[in-house]
């Protein structure tokens, strides 16, 4: 049996941490800071957030009609287009690709949906040689973690652990944490990576069914030099990333980097339509899953995202306990709702994971209704049978207390103390989860209802 | 106008001067005002975390306990919440959905349905942060939430406790920031719940308030057992206890 996420675990090894927390907590709340004020340089920004929403419910609406258009536009322009029902065909195709190309090292630019298949791990088997060229991202990979968020793929780590990370693997000076230094020390090493690669692989943030052209998103110009310096690219697209026009585009160009940092938009954003001379173009539409939650009616509403990451900035939970404690590619609210979709069992915690605070829902760009679905994935886990033990035995218990006032009465009888009670009918789970870092309340005299019937009923 | 008293489960037991204070004020308004005695709780612990067959039966006894009022009133916007939107693990017959509809939250049934203008029996000379909870901000609209920067500001809790002589409210950094109580999350994710109940704590000592004032005494218990732990000079206090006066 799948065992399930520890989110809680990996969440409170994070926070013993003070350093590493705290920052985190700073820098991601910073972020969300930065929203706020982008966001009031738009006063139209609910307006396009309705657009934003309408615009992908329509396309969702009619994936088929669409993808198929993206298709004969996009073989128009030249380029190849795939088709990939799951993460493993996904990785054969380009493997393919690869392979009829003889090519032995490629420059990746940051994909989540590469990160979701498995991507890497799979060419790297198969002895091709990757090279993230995202600045974080490539931090990740040298240091065997997945990313901790969308957009910023190390934001859990301080200069000091790159600075560690850097003398173990680019032999720079462990003692200096200049993000300068850091940096260039980076570009020394990746740069003869880049120049010498064979290919260049990239993800997409739109793809535009009337013209048969995709963008790209980066603030590194990443994906530009994996995508113009080797002769072949091949970008995989998940096909929920569909819009039908061009036009379309401005809506959530102006939403997507204002969500994510708060800049107007990101510094590059790059335009592909069709192979550049003397080069080869492919797309991989990949589903992966896409089309069963299409047919969800809870949760078809998840594939709205354009993974702007503001859902985690302004998360709570994420911001404490951070993106790797979700152990999953997508992490924070949208993660919470999507991974379960990817593995019931495993992700089964995920749901539990949250406050249910809402505030993702109110940032959401695209009018996701992140909390509803994550309180609505609760239910889907109970229905499942998939609770802890712990949570099904103490809400079967708390339900027929509650059910029964003469039993719940007896429960908060007075005279006793409220320490015998509190985790009985309230917190219906061991004591110590409480009074590790918090006080119980002292007990009352009388409770109100014996209060009322005191001076009310009998006075 | 007469109102059914909705006292939830955890005022009941820990925090009566709550329920006292709600009575109190709700009289003094002019309303008759009756509490079934045979209430618990609206079903909100077992649904919230996903189990709706453990949650019918309590949801059931709710609906018997209020059918008979227009008006149900409780101070509490997380359990209100649940009625209002919630509550559906039993059949959704036409008692249900009077319930369902006709249940409020103090501060919303003091604004928008009696618009009090004035507390002549109360005063408070403190200094107060107000902790707007999650469900009372981003459920029930008591207030602009933050994330929509560009809409008027608003906040319902703030107008009433405008009206307050002496008491002059606090700013803190991150005004509707959830405190990490969060029902049953409070136990199962315990450090992430502790570490955001410090932070709001500390948020509000910053900036030096005395009272920590909500019109949820969920989130306060939380925060309550952060203060005691770190032995802060501030106290917590439901709204209800500031408009009427006491009991404190």
């Amino acid at each position: 049996m799948t065992r399930p996420v520890d989110a809680e675990g990996l969440a409170a090894r994070f926070i013993a941490d003070e350093a590493h927390e705290s920052t985190h907590d700073r820098l991601v709340w910073g972020m969300r800071h930065n929203r706020d004020m982008a966001v009031a340089g738009v006063p139209e920004w609910e307006e396009l957030r309705e657009l934003a929403s309408r615009i992908k419910e329509h396309t969702l609406a009619h994936l088929d009609r669409y993808l198929e258009e993206f298709e004969a536009n996009a073989t128009k322009l030249g380029t190849h287009v795939h088709w990939a029902r799951d993460s493993e065909e996904h990785n054969a195709v380009v493997y393919e690709i690869l392979h009829a190309h003889g090519v032995k090292s490629l420059t990746k630019s940051k994909s989540m949906l590469q990160e979701e298949c498995g991507m890497t791990p799979y060419l790297q088997k198969r002895g091709i040689e990757v090279t993230e060229s995202d600045l974080g991202e490539r931090i990740q990979q040298l240091d065997g973690e997945p990313p901790s968020h969308i957009v910023v793929p190390a934001i859990h780590k301080l200069r000091s652990d790159v600075a560690a990370l850097f003398a173990r693997d680019l032999g720079t000076d462990p003692t200096n944490a200049d993000p300068h230094y850091l940096a260039e020390a980076m570009r020394q090493d990746a740069r003869p990576r880049f120049m010498a690669a064979d290919a260049g692989m990239t993800g997409a943030n739109f793809a535009v069914a009337e013209t048969g052209g995709f963008v790209v998103c980066t603030n590194e110009g990443n994906a530009d030099i994996g995508a113009s310096v080797p002769p072949l690219h091949i970008a995989s697209i998940g096909i929920e990333k569909l819009i039908p026009r061009a036009r379309d585009l401005g809506v959530f160009i102006r939403m997507l980097s204002r969500s994510a940092l708060g800049s107007a938009i990101t510094q590059f954003t790059s335009h592909f339509h069709g192979p550049r001379r003397d080069g080869e173009l492919h797309v991989v539409l990949v589903d992966n899953t896409r089309s069963d939650r299409l047919g969800s009616p809870d949760f078809w509403h998840g594939l709205k995202c354009i993974r702007c990451g503001a859902c985690m900035n302004t998360c709570p939970v994420y911001r404490r306990g951070s993106g790797l404690s979700y152990g999953a590619t997508y992490s924070g609210p949208i993660g919470v709702i999507l991974d379960p979709g990817f593995d019931i069992r495993k992700y089964r915690e995920l749901p539990f994971h949250s406050s249910l605070c809402g505030s993702c829902t109110e940032v959401c760009p695209v009018k996701i209704d992140i909390s509803d679905q994550i309180y609505k994935w609760r239910r889907v886990v109970a229905a499942k049978g998939l609770l802890t033990l712990t949570k099904r035995v103490g809400m079967r218990a708390l339900g027929t207390t509650f059910a029964h006032p003469a039993l719940f009465h007896a429960a908060e009888s007075v005279g006793e103390s409220a320490m015998v009670h509190l985790p009985r009918f309230l917190l219906y789970n061991s004591l110590n989860p409480w009074g590790k870092h918090r006080e119980l309340p002292a007990a009352p005299k009388q409770t109100f209802r014996q209060w009322y019937i005191e001076n009310r009923r009998n006075p | 106008m007469k109102v059914g008293l909705f006292i939830p489960c955890y005022i009941d037991a820990f925090f009566p001067e709550v329920g006292i204070a709600t009575l109190e004020l709700l009289e003094r308004l002019g309303c008759s005002v009756e509490y079934p005695l045979d209430q618990t709780c609206c079903g909100q612990p077992m649904a919230n975390s996903g189990c709706q067959e453990d949650s019918a039966a309590t949801e059931a006894l709710f609906v018997q306990c209020f059918k008979d009022f227009d008006t149900v009133v409780g101070p509490s916007a997380s359990c209100v919440h649940h009625v209002r939107f919630h509550l559906d693990a039993i059949e959704q017959t036409p008692e249900a959905r009077k319930v369902r509809a006709g249940t409020r939250e103090l501060v919303e049934f003091l604004h928008d349905d009696l618009k009090v203008g004035s507390f002549p029996w109360a005063e408070f000379p403190h200094r107060v942060g107000l902790h707007n909870s999650c469900t009372a901000v981003r459920g029930l609209g008591h207030a602009r939430p933050s994330e929509r920067v560009n809409e008027p500001d608003f906040s319902k809790t703030r107008d009433l406790l405008a009206k307050i002589p002496g008491l002059e409210l606090v700013e803190i950094d991150r005004p509707d920031e959830c405190c990490g109580f969060g029902g049953s999350f409070c136990v199962t994710d315990e450090a992430v719940s502790a570490k955001m109940g410090y932070d709001r704590v500390n948020d509000f000592h910053r900036h030096g308030a005395e009272y920590i004032a909500s019109a949820d005494m969920s989130c306060l218990l939380h925060q309550k057992g952060v203060i005691d732990r770190l032995k802060l000079p501030m106290k917590v206090i439901h709204v209800a206890q500031i408009l009427n006066g006491g009991p404190l």
